[in-house]
């Protein structure tokens, strides 16, 4: 890497620091799954059905490649692991308050959104099951945010920022970006369903984001370069694979 | 800059970043986010009550670390399994080219 640009690097690292621990203030936050109980019930059914078609072809595009291409089984269970782990990790923030990644940018950018939506949608089944943590009358709304919403964004920002040339920028766009949607589509669902007695869904909205958006920015950063790290990891060892799965494609 | 020294300030991101709000805030007690999400729904509509309960009920954050932390034990121990496993495979057949 040029020296220019090595000095460039060093003094947007250094900025954005300092930025980001200016930015400490503290309030609270809302964000991530929405628990057991807290959607009304035809928001839970809506939301179950539009989550639904999305899991249903996931599965089939899962079938379809552990069939085609066998030897891929391990990376999916390492895209699937990938979420696994970031969504047990309740990382601190800025705000004093925790929140944690999604991980599903790393998968919807190897195999394609959908079938993140089956891998998102088993790490949210565990959680609402046994962690108590999101719910099942509410786990079509979370998988709409956590496990389409987010990969499709990250596939989309991919293929489009591979136009532009670099590759670890793709990716870590991809999976910053996905992981803020994630957020913000929890913050319409729930201003849907309980929109402010004044000022309606807007104001809701707007109270919700307003709230958690600064708490997600650092993690979400961090979910861009850890999921950088693991493809460089991959690039460096996976190369095999990669190429298997024409991710370099989208020109 | 190499390959291995970007790693390195990947992970050195990741650090501050993660590690970075509890040396600027210390001592305060972080709140976790669902449990505001629900407060502010409690405040703003407190008619609403939620109409199912969790399958398992939360058994305090005892039992909630260790699920926790077996989740991510879980998950991290499969991703180095199957890094591990590249890894080895992509460096024996770099070993046979030669």
């Amino acid at each position: 890497m040029k020296t220019r640009y090595r000095k460039w690097l060093s003094l947007g690292v250094m900025a954005s620091l300092s930025c980001y621990i200016l930015l400490g203030s503290a309030t609270p936050v809302y964000a991530m799954h929405i628990a057991e109980g807290f959607l009304p019930v035809q928001w839970a059914i809506f939301w179950w059905a539009v989550s639904l078609p999305f899991f249903l072809v996931g599965l089939r595009s899962l079938t379809h490649i552990t069939q085609q291409k066998p030897e891929l089984k391990l990376l999916l269970a390492l895209a699937g692991a990938f979420t696994f782990v970031l969504s047990a990790l309740k990382i601190p923030s800025v705000t004093g308050s925790c929140s944690h990644p999604t991980g599903t940018g790393l998968g919807a950018v190897l195999f394609g959104p959908s079938v993140m939506s089956v891998l998102g949608g088993l790490v949210l089944l565990f959680q609402a099951v046994l962690l108590a943590h999101g719910g099942l009358t509410t786990l079509g709304a979370n998988m709409f945010s956590m496990a389409i919403v987010g990969p499709f964004m990250a596939y989309g920002i991919y293929h489009l920022m591979l136009r532009f040339g670099n590759q670890a920028v793709a990716i870590f766009l991809a999976a910053t970006l996905s992981d803020l949607i994630t957020y913000l589509t929890t913050a319409v669902q729930l201003s849907l369903a309980f929109p402010a007695l004044q000022g309606g869904f807007l104001a809701s909205l707007f109270k919700f984001v307003g709230i958690f958006a600064i708490t997600q920015v650092p993690l979400a950063l961090c979910e861009g370069l850890l999921t950088v790290l693991v493809w460089n990891w991959l690039q460096k060892h996976g190369k095999q694979e990669l190429q298997m799965l024409n991710v370099f494609e989208g020109h | 800059m190499s390959k291995l020294s970007s790693n390195w300030l990947l992970m050195g991101g990741i650090l501050v970043l993660a590690l970075g709000p509890l040396l600027v805030l210390q001592g305060r007690e972080f709140g976790a986010t669902d449990g505001h999400f629900i407060t502010a729904i409690e405040t703003d509509h407190p008619d609403y009550k939620p109409w199912v309960e969790p399958v398992i009920k939360d058994s305090g954050p005892e039992v909630q670390t260790f699920l926790f932390a077996a989740q991510a034990g879980i998950g991290a121990g499969v991703m180095g399994y199957i890094l591990g496993l590249y890894k080895g495979r992509s460096e024996r057949r770099e070993r046979d080219e030669h």
